[in-house]
């Protein structure tokens, strides 16, 4: 059975919780029975100060004003755009490390309506200087990122999803890595987080190099420079609003004359409901959607 | 004239230093007696070690006007008086709202409203699961400022956490389109403790802000008159 992104941050947490005095743990009611482990073993460190976002990021930022490793969660909605000058100021503005993480990806509570959608988190958190942005493909990614990034004196967002990929990879920060390598001049499709098996899928057949990353925020400009050609064509496949990558890309290229180019959510609200790979399949980003595009920018 | 009025006779001077001779703003003179007995009689802060751990906390969660705030902290030595003459110029540390990592003794960078109390409850929360028991933790908001709603967040959340360490320290000169009288009404049914003084009158406001109760925040409402500063 594979483990969920959700249950496995919160298992990995408790296991640092445990470990590690300067962890504190700040929530909204959501997920707090996850959580029911550590606000027991020391409540004094693990607050749910109940349905108020805005407070979470505070209090968030006076522990870590008190040298504390603070991690606050929500859904991406409610952590990454309601309390986003708490985010901005409290912790960009003020230089105080935090970890905030989210469940629900763009639109995982896909019947729920555009209240609960939040395709333009990375859009919105990545004009927050120095906040640093994470997609784990896999709950064992995710797990993977926590343990690096929960104490690293900076602010993050990891961002959880319900969507995982079949393979997880040793991801770490500022990281991009080949997973299938195209011709010498092939065009280069970059995954981010859960997009990964679906784009293998879509471009299965087409002479293409395939790299994957969970390291939104730090990208890893190098890593990519290194694997393109002298005109370099770079598709990003991203899970939030299309575009949201593109500049990061473009500047990473910026040494070469490039073509730049995104497949990803629509920006307009989504007025349909359903699962989220229903909602996949009607925007085009199931595998075979993602094939159409692909064959299209690709011309063949 | 006792020490105390030719100290702040000397921050009144620091004020000017800064801002020339032209009237003080509203809302930095209105905090300036709160302010000089904080600093003068009540918090327990080192100028030469401004971040010790058994500090006493202050968050001016007001960061509007706070020349009173910069004039006090240099007075008290936590930076050259000399900083002041370069207020609000390029070059200067002491910008229109305080900046924590460019003034030793600012806890938090402040400017937005409705963003030091939460902040201020979390820090009270800190200290307790650091086991720090002595420091206490002194946040001050304008009337106007409880407008916002995290504010309101934060009063509901301090006194379910039992935050006795925790003291709201409210400048009400009636500056809000929304009066927020009666303040024992509204913050005393979220359950705090609350204390209306003169926010001029330097012994009462000493004496609500030594009031530490155990495990219920406090609050002090420094009232200054309509058409006073």
């Amino acid at each position: 059975m594979v483990s969920e992104m959700r249950p496995t941050i919160a298992a990995t947490l408790t296991e640092l919780f445990e470990h590690d005095e300067r962890l504190a743990i700040v929530l909204a009611e959501i997920s707090a029975d996850l959580f029911r482990h550590v606000r027991r073993f020391d409540p004094a460190r693990a607050v749910n100060v109940g349905i108020m976002e805005a407070t979470m990021v505070g209090v968030a930022a006076g522990f870590a004003m008190e040298g504390f490793h603070p991690v606050a969660h929500s859904l991406g909605p409610f952590v990454a755009e309601r309390p986003f000058e708490q985010l901005k100021l409290d912790f960009g503005y003020q230089g105080l490390e935090g970890t905030f993480v989210s469940v629900g990806g763009s639109y995982d509570y896909g019947a729920e309506g555009g209240t609960h959608h939040a395709p333009g988190d990375v859009g919105v958190l990545s004009t927050i200087p120095g906040m640093e942005i994470f997609a784990p493909g896999t709950a064992a990614e995710a797990d993977r990122l926590v343990r690096a990034i929960y104490a690293n004196g900076r602010a993050s967002y990891l961002r959880a999803s319900a969507a995982q990929n079949g393979e997880s990879f040793d991801v770490e920060p500022g990281c991009l890595q080949v997973v299938r390598r195209g011709s010498g001049d092939a065009p280069t499709v970059v995954a981010f987080g859960p997009m990964l098996s679906r784009t293998l899928e879509a471009s299965h057949g087409l002479d293409v190099t395939v790299a994957y990353t969970a390291s939104v925020v730090p990208f890893d400009a190098d890593g990519l420079a290194s694997i393109v050609g002298d005109s370099p064509h770079v598709i990003a496949i991203e899970p939030w609003y299309e575009g949201s990558v593109t500049g990061t890309l473009a500047a990473a290229l910026s040494h070469v004359p490039s073509r730049v180019e995104a497949i990803g959510v629509p920006r307009r609200f989504l007025r349909s409901y359903g699962t989220a790979a229903e909602h996949d399949r009607d925007l085009g980003l199931d595998a075979a959607g993602i094939a159409e595009r692909l064959r299209a920018m690709l011309a063949v | 004239m006792d020490a105390e009025l030719t100290s702040l006779t000397r921050v009144r001077e620091l004020m000017a230093r800064a801002v020339g001779d032209e009237k003080h703003e509203e809302s930095s003179t209105s905090t300036l007696d709160a302010l000089w007995v904080l600093y003068d009689r009540m918090l327990r802060v080192d100028p030469a070690d401004p971040s010790a751990e058994d500090r006493d906390r202050f968050i001016l969660s007001k960061g509007h006007g706070p020349v009173a705030y910069y004039a006090v902290l240099a007075a008290k030595g936590f930076f050259p008086e000399a900083w002041l003459d370069g207020f609000m110029t390029w070059g200067g540390r002491l910008g229109s709202h305080p900046d924590r990592l460019l003034v030793p003794g600012v806890e938090a960078s402040t400017g937005s409203l409705g963003h030091g109390l939460p902040i201020a409850v979390g820090v009270a929360q800190a200290l307790r699961a650091k086991g720090l028991e002595g420091p206490r933790v002194i946040v001050l908001t304008g009337d106007a400022e409880l407008n916002e709603g995290s504010n309101w967040e934060a009063i509901m959340l301090a006194p379910h956490l039992g935050l006795g360490n925790l003291t709201l320290l409210a400048i009400d000169n009636h500056s809000s389109s929304i009066p927020m009288a009666p303040w024992e009404a509204r913050l005393g049914s979220f359950g705090w403790r609350v204390r209306v003084v003169d926010g001029h009158d330097h012994d009462a406001l000493g004496a609500a802000l030594e009031v530490r109760e155990d495990r219920v925040p406090t609050a002090v409402v420094a009232d200054i008159p309509e058409g006073e500063w």
